[in-house]
């Protein structure tokens, strides 16, 4: 069961990592999207690797299922014979390069400092079958009040939507 | 049989039988739903509807599937072949992973995942990805408008059809397909009774999202050809077809569990609840329905036209003839299996109502035009189902509190969301008129 399940990591890591490359790279913005996705499923499997269930949904149904059709739904308005025609890494690339290098330098040291404490992420002991129960009793004791205030913001932006769709054009 | 399997793979055998059976059984139901379908709207019109491939067109969908296998596989010269092959593959495989978690009767069931619910919601959202890939894909304008009008409509009513669960899940208190119907079950109604509008606001944004007219805009016929599936023809567009009604049976199958009792025969525990009122002659029922249908059969073999058409009548006699027995030895099996086969044909029954349902609607109502589609999501459903979800909470402390029961803690809540909704529409309806006045 434990190979089965460094196997199974190893997959998923190589996917997410392999499918990020990807949409970076990709010239077609939509290719582009569905590895993003990719990317994002493949993290989704980690968690429940890790046996962390209601995270795995909660990433399908937010990240793949809803932010993303949005993202294409944009894509799609986009006039893509333009951006496919457009010099993909302009002239700010050293730039990039530079800002790129100072984050993996920064990423290989935070490795190197903590490097005792690493290893492959380790499962829940037990199978916890109550697992969105968890997720709860976390949000609703220790942090109340944020997710009182992200609540609220959530909902005022929804009544938003709802009330400037009611009001009349023109 | 204990000698073959070794006892490490023994838990998975019966799971992957399961995945067996609904794989290879699904199509089918598809191709009958589709002849269900065709012979309401002829029975809705004063017509015959199918008559001429096996009985009363009842081989129809096979002959329609062997030509649809038949027929050539074109692929459009500017398309993005690889995504024009993928995107009808991720319909039909996100349709058929939400079967795993449905559960049909309390022994049929792939899995019961204690994120259920949820889990089938996120598949079947993953659905759209086929829709909308596919329409990219063609490289044609109807399927790209097919396809953004898709995802418009999709991204608008999940929200609704998602507030109208919730307040199930909140009398439920889980996401476990088998623990919501257990729920029903213990507290003595469907919850299809007590909060009726969140079965409504489900229903009508179940509608939405399967692409179900009147809400099919992302293939309506008259403006965009077969919007996404323009281009696609052959077994490709079998793919989406068939994604299209697992997806019907997947929503009727949520419906079923969540709103209308899931398994549970009418009436299961009313002798428990209210002694003196048990009606236990429905567990006969299912056999006797069955039965009668067995036997209209028969009477009706003998009149067919045509010698094999009498055949295969016989044979449809001997079918139902042959699950009436099971019914009927089932109820003098073991309480688990008796349970385990009645509880399918409950499910059965109710998931097929639902559909008949969506029928319905489909002939009875003109197609919306997208503002106003949008128009009932966003203005209409959306404050409806923050009212209820409000309601249901309120009527929650009302039952910890006070100890009201179930059924009327929940009166007021009705009551109040049913005043907000008719304060909506009376709100709506004159400032729609005005736009479509001078939106024109």
């Amino acid at each position: 069961m434990q190979t089965l399940n460094q196997a199974l990591f190893i997959f998923f890591a190589v996917l997410a990592v392999a499918s990020a490359i990807l949409m970076v790279t990709r010239r077609n913005i939509v290719h582009g999207a569905v590895f993003l996705i990719t990317t994002l499923l493949s993290t989704a499997g980690i968690f429940l690797l890790l046996e962390a269930e209601f995270l795995f949904i909660v990433q399908v149904i937010l990240y793949v299922g809803g932010i993303m059709v949005l993202f294409v739904f944009v894509i799609m308005l986009v006039n893509l014979d333009v951006s496919m025609r457009q010099v993909q890494f302009n002239r700010q690339w050293f730039v990039a390069g530079a800002l790129a290098l100072v984050l993996a330098a920064q990423f290989l040291f935070a490795i190197w400092a903590g490097r005792g404490a690493l290893r492959l992420p380790a499962m829940a002991d037990e199978i916890s079958p109550k697992n969105t129960e968890a997720v709860a009793d976390a949000l609703f004791s220790h942090y109340m009040l944020p997710f009182e205030i992200a609540s609220i913001l959530l909902l005022v932006a929804m009544i938003g939507a709802v009330v400037m769709a009611k009001r009349r054009v023109g | 049989m204990g000698h073959l399997i070794p006892p490490s793979i023994m838990p998975y055998v019966l799971p992957v039988l399961y995945a067996v059976v609904i794989v290879a059984v699904l199509p089918l139901l598809a191709g009958y739903i589709v002849l269900m379908e065709r012979k309401v709207m002829a029975d809705m019109q004063a017509r015959l509807g199918p008559m001429r491939v096996g009985p009363h067109g009842l081989l129809q969908p096979i002959a329609d599937a062997v030509k649809l296998l038949l027929k050539e596989d074109i692929i459009p010269d500017k398309a993005d072949r690889l995504m024009f092959w993928f995107a009808p593959l991720v319909s039909v495989t996100m349709a058929l992973l939400a079967y795993s978690a449905l559960a049909i009767g309390p022994a049929f069931q792939i899995a019961d995942l204690n994120i259920g619910l949820l889990f089938i919601l996120a598949v079947s959202s993953l659905g759209i990805y086929g829709i909308v890939l596919g329409g990219w894909a063609s490289n044609s304008h109807y399927s790209l408008l097919g396809a953004l009008r898709s995802a418009a409509q999709l991204v608008s009513y999940e929200t609704a059809a998602g507030l109208g669960l919730i307040s199930v899940l909140l009398l439920a208190g889980s996401l476990s397909m088998k623990d919501i119907v257990q729920a029903q079950s213990d507290q003595g109604v469907w919850f299809g009774f007590s909060v009726p509008f969140g079965f409504f606001i489900y229903l009508v944004g179940s509608i939405a999202e399967t692409n179900r007219a009147p809400c099919d805009l992302p293939e309506a016929e008259s403006e965009l050809v077969a919007g996404y599936m323009t281009e696609y023809s052959g077994f490709r567009w079998s793919l989406y077809f068939l994604a299209e009604y697992a997806n019907m049976i997947i929503v009727a199958g949520i419906a079923t569990t969540l709103f209308l009792g899931g398994w549970l025969r009418p009436g299961a525990r009313y002798h428990e609840h209210i002694p003196g009122t048990g009606i236990e002659w429905l567990d006969a029922l299912p056999a006797l329905l069955t039965l009668g249908v067995a036997l209209y059969s028969l009477k009706l073999a003998p009149q067919q036209p045509v010698k094999i058409q009498k055949i295969v009548m016989g044979l449809v006699a001997v079918l139902c003839l042959g699950i009436a027995g099971i019914l009927a030895g089932a109820l003098f099996a073991p309480a688990g299996v008796m349970q385990g086969i009645h509880g399918a044909f409950w499910f059965m029954a109710k998931v097929f109502a639902y559909i008949y349902a969506f029928l319905w609607i489909r002939f009875t109502f003109p197609r919306y035009r997208f503002d106003q589609l949008m128009r009932l999501g966003w203005r209409f459903l959306i404050p409806l189902a923050l009212v209820n979800v409000i309601g249901v909470g309120v009527a929650i402390v009302l039952r910890q509190q006070f100890a009201w029961g179930p059924i009327v803690s929940l009166i007021p809540t009705t009551l109040a969301t049913l005043g907000v909704a008719m304060l909506l529409a009376k709100d709506d309806a004159p400032v729609s008129e005005a736009q479509t006045a001078d939106g024109e």
